[in-house]
């Protein structure tokens, strides 16, 4: 079997997955400035909605991709309201307090929502019911499930759709003028809290996806999840250039093949002294080393300060 | 192409080749200065001249893409701003740039920052020479506030000043620096007459006391009532210098900038 | 003046009180919390130095407290057979720390406010993920059994009683995390109101104009950062002796989280505020542990998990008060000299007080 490739394609799919949740994150950044640190429990809110409704419908005996598709359906509308519901309730009273408060309240959200998520659902490792068959493929010495294929096919459809909304689309154009600058784009007429809103809109419904298929990928669902899977698609975010969509995208995929990379390599290239736990270690030495050297991340615009 | 002529004797800031780009424009091609030690030079320009980004690239804020510039015989082109203003250029900004929660003395104490020493052990052990120096900088700091006119507000939080408070705050704080040169961007924008008047007079006490200024401002009757020298930029170069009388009737000038404004 | 006497006077009967009033009034086990309370107040105040003084965003606080308990655990318990004093320990916590806090501060520097926040938080994991892996710190294990801390002979771990009451452990510690608490206070307070720390509220305020007025912003910034790694380094130094035991565990992000939060939502950048804050956050999880009870009294039966019932009233309270006072609960008020002008006598003697 050809580790390399191996690890390349499986650091694809979990690039593809942060690079989903990174969207969220970037996306708010562009426009508000704002670390949305709940962004990762609303991952984590779709992944288990979606696991409910998957839950139901295969103990009924339904089974397939059509199974997958209506947990998908249930949870975009759900993560959407939330989105909605946290940019209302603790992001916009906040929008002209000093910069930490916001982001206080952003943690508050994100510890409140893991509460009540395991208040609802429990404490315990949900397990997602098998209802795929999940053919495997090989290609050039290396496997890649139906699953995985699947993942990587909707990611790019979604990044592409995005980035179609942002750059052609009269909404795409406003969010736009708001991320350069809010009180010219509301003289402009822009309706900048509509803006704002449709941004969480967004960034929610593609949380949503990517918390069924992380769920239906690795096959457990838990009110921590969020949080890691949050961290490092801000850190694929950030690495990509923050405020940039194809930043978001480049990030993660970098970020999940590292990783990957790390995990099979770090080992038996260092004789055992370091071994694949250090693989995290890796990942965000990575992003140190290029912001030190690209503070504004690798695809990101140079702003050079107003004086 | 314009150079001011110098005598290098006398100048305490000369300036060589200045050229600054911003992706593919040009904000500054070729900008040569020399000001004379002890004088109050002007410049001037239309909106979008190049007048701020020259004063950023004196302060360090900018990096220089071509030319040199030295103060006092000492070549300043690839020093850091904090380093510039150590050795003695100091300033203020277009869009005044305070401390804003601090108080009108702390930002003056701030100033002085450079010209003292003590650091986190003296400060922890309130050893006697830190608290004597505390001592010396609050009294020199309460000096330049009322010698700027503002040392009644001493005490007051500085975004709650009246603006041109603030603008002669910003002043005091960049004299606390002991400065050489003094760089003063747009000072008067904002003032009516009376405070235009007094700010001229701070100026003029300003030179006498020894320090040579450099001052951007568009109220042209200030500056060519002020200046000893004003030189002329437009487009990112330098269309004239020299003594103001002669730059205003400049027909370059009044074609580029000054127009029916004087006349 | 003698107004002002007595009511230090009384802030000492009071603190003097304290623990002794929670045992009787709370039980011992918010002795305990009280305790905790205070480590947690000397890390705020550590932290209140980088994010509240010089305004930088440190998101990986933690990995200095993690620096000084490990230390302590590792020179001062059986896990290598050695059993360092906590006089050389204490300030060795603080320079080891202080040194961690440079060295990590170092690459961040040209980093602006929210790309900071998340390299130090890369810097925390990458610590934690250290202390987890290595054969030193015992991984994921930790390390068990620590010397309880000792001065002289007098042992901090041990039963002591005092004219007939009966004093455990936590009440010794909790008198020795008082001093070393206002020992940090005092030192706060000097930085705050000094050359450096009037240098480090410029920066804050405005860097670009603190560098135009001379501000060596990249020296600054690095001594804010190991000023405050320094702080938490003493406060992780006591948490081991004070815990006994240690583990990766006890230093993740989601603790580095806690005590910012309990710096902004205290009062950034002001002492009192930020102490408040700590000790608010410290224990407000614990005094919604009678809610299960109240479930319990009402529906006759635990319906919510009262653990996690906790911490999502703690999670409401705080959205709640960042709504409603968003520069927090005791923000530094806005004169903060009471000097009149010219009147610099009167207020050098006031200051000398201080």
């Amino acid at each position: 079997m050809d580790i390399f490739l191996q690890q390349v394609i499986n650091g694809l799919v979990q690039g593809s997955l942060y690079a989903l949740v990174a969207l969220g994150y970037t996306m708010v950044y562009g426009i508000i400035e704002l670390v949305n640190f709940a962004h990762g429990e609303v991952v984590m809110v779709g992944a288990l909605v979606g696991l409910s409704v998957i839950e139901r419908m295969a103990a009924r005996g339904d089974t397939g991709w059509g199974v997958i598709a209506i947990g998908v359906l249930v949870a975009i509308p759900s993560c959407m309201a939330l989105g909605l519901g946290i940019e209302r309730i603790a992001y916009r009273p906040l929008r002209k307090a000093p910069r930490l408060a916001p982001l206080i309240s952003a943690i508050g959200v994100s510890i409140a929502l893991q509460q009540l998520a395991a208040l609802i659902w429990g404490r315990n490792y949900l397990h997602y019911p098998d209802v795929l068959a999940n053919p495997q493929f090989h290609i050039g010495g290396a496997v890649i499930t139906q699953v995985q294929l699947v993942i990587l096919g909707i990611t790019g459809i979604l990044m592409l759709g995005t980035w179609v909304i942002v750059q052609k689309t009269a909404l795409g154009r406003a969010m736009r003028a708001s991320a350069q600058n809010p009180s010219v784009a509301g003289l402009m007429g822009v309706n900048v809290d509509r803006i704002i809103a449709s941004t969480f809109l967004m960034g929610s419904g593609l949380a949503a996806v990517a918390g069924v298929l992380v769920g239906t990928y690795y096959g457990v669902g838990n009110h921590t999840m969020g949080f890691m899977l949050g961290l490092k698609a801000f850190t694929a975010a950030v690495l990509g250039g923050i405020g940039s969509l194809w930043g978001a995208m480049l990030g993660g995929l970098l970020l999940g093949v590292i990783e990957n990379l790390g995990a099979g390599y770090l080992s038996s290239l260092t004789n055992g002294a370091i071994g694949s736990n250090y693989s995290d270690v890796l990942a965000f030495l990575m992003l140190i080393g290029v912001l030190i050297f690209r503070p504004s991340g690798l695809m990101g615009e140079r702003g050079s300060e107003k004086v | 192409m314009i150079e001011a002529t110098y005598s290098s004797s006398s100048a305490l800031l000369i300036a060589k080749g200045i050229g600054k780009r911003f992706g593919g424009l040009s904000a500054l091609d070729q900008v040569s200065l020399s000001i004379p030690s002890g004088s109050i030079y002007g410049l001037i320009g239309p909106n979008g001249a190049g007048k701020t980004t020259l004063f950023n690239v004196l302060t360090g804020i900018y990096r220089a893409d071509e030319g040199t510039f030295e103060l006092d015989g000492r070549s300043l082109t690839h020093c850091r701003s904090d380093q510039i203003c150590t050795l003695g250029i100091a300033r203020t900004f277009q869009n005044i740039r305070l401390f804003g929660n601090m108080t009108a003395i702390e930002n003056v104490m701030v100033g002085r920052h450079v010209r003292t020493h003590s650091g986190i052990l003296g400060a922890i052990l309130r050893l006697p020479s830190q608290r004597t120096e505390e001592q010396a900088m609050i009294t020199r700091a309460q000096e330049l506030l009322n010698f700027v006119g503002i040392g009644q507000h001493a005490n007051q939080v500085a975004r709650q000043l009246p603006y041109g408070d603030q603008r002669r705050l910003e002043i005091a704080r960049a004299l606390a620096t002991d400065p050489k040169l003094l760089a003063l961007d747009e000072p008067a924008a904002g003032m009516n007459d009376t405070e235009t008047a007094t700010l001229g007079r701070l100026l003029q006490k300003i030179k006498e006391s020894g320090v040579t200024i450099l001052l951007i401002e568009h109220d042209v009757k200030l500056v060519m009532g002020l200046c000893d020298r004003v030189a002329v930029l437009e487009y990112g170069r330098l269309i004239a210098e020299g003594k103001p009388a002669n730059v205003k009737n400049d027909p370059r000038v009044i074609a580029a900038y000054l127009g029916t404004e004087v006349s | 003046m003698k107004s002002k006497v007595w009511l230090g006077l009384l802030s000492l009967a009071l603190i003097i009180a304290l623990p002794f009033g929670t045992d009787l009034i709370l039980g011992r086990s918010w002795v305990r919390l009280l305790d905790f309370a205070l480590l947690y107040a000397m890390l705020a105040l550590g932290l209140n130095i980088v994010v509240g003084y010089a305004g930088l965003l440190d998101l990986g606080y933690v990995a200095f407290y993690a620096v000084g308990a490990y230390l302590y655990a590792m020179l001062a318990s059986p896990h290598l057979g050695m059993h360092w004093p906590l006089w050389a320990l204490l300030p060795m916590g603080a320079l080891v720390a202080a040194s961690f806090g440079a060295l990590l501060g170092a690459p961040t520097l040209g980093l602006r406010g929210d790309y900071l926040a998340i390299v130090t938080m890369g810097f925390g994991e990458i610590i934690r993920i250290f202390l987890r892996n290595l054969n030193v710190t015992n991984g994921p294990a930790g390390i068990d059994l620590i010397d309880p801390i000792q001065i002289g002979g007098f042992s901090f771990g041990a039963n002591h009683s005092l004219l007939g009451w009966d004093l455990p452990g936590i009440y010794s510690y909790y008198f020795l995390f008082i001093i070393l608490t206002a020992l940090i206070i005092l030192i706060s307070h000097r930085l705050s109101d000094s050359r450096i720390g009037r240098a480090w509220s410029a920066i804050r305020e405005d860097e670009i104009a603190a560098k135009s007025s001379g501000l060596n912003t990249r020296h600054l910034k690095l001594m804010a950062f190991a000023m405050g790694a320094a702080f938490g380094g003493v406060s992780g130094v006591l948490f081991a002796g004070f815990q006994g035991f240690i583990s990766p565990e006890s230093f993740t992000m989601g603790e580095s989280i806690m005590i910012l939060c309990m710096v902004v939502l205290g009062g950034m950048g002001h002492i009192s505020g930020v102490i408040m804050g700590a000790i608010l956050l410290a224990i407000l999880p614990e005094a919604f542990r009678p809610l299960s009870q109240f479930q319990q009294a009402t529906f006759g039966h635990v319906w919510l998990d009262p653990a996690n019932l906790r911490m999502l009233m703690f999670a409401i309270a705080l959205i709640v008060v960042m709504i409603i006072r968003p520069e927090g609960l005791w923000p530094s008020p806005v004169h903060r000299r009471e000097l009149h002008a010219n009147d610099s006598e009167a207020g050098s003697s006031q200051k000398a007080a201080l």
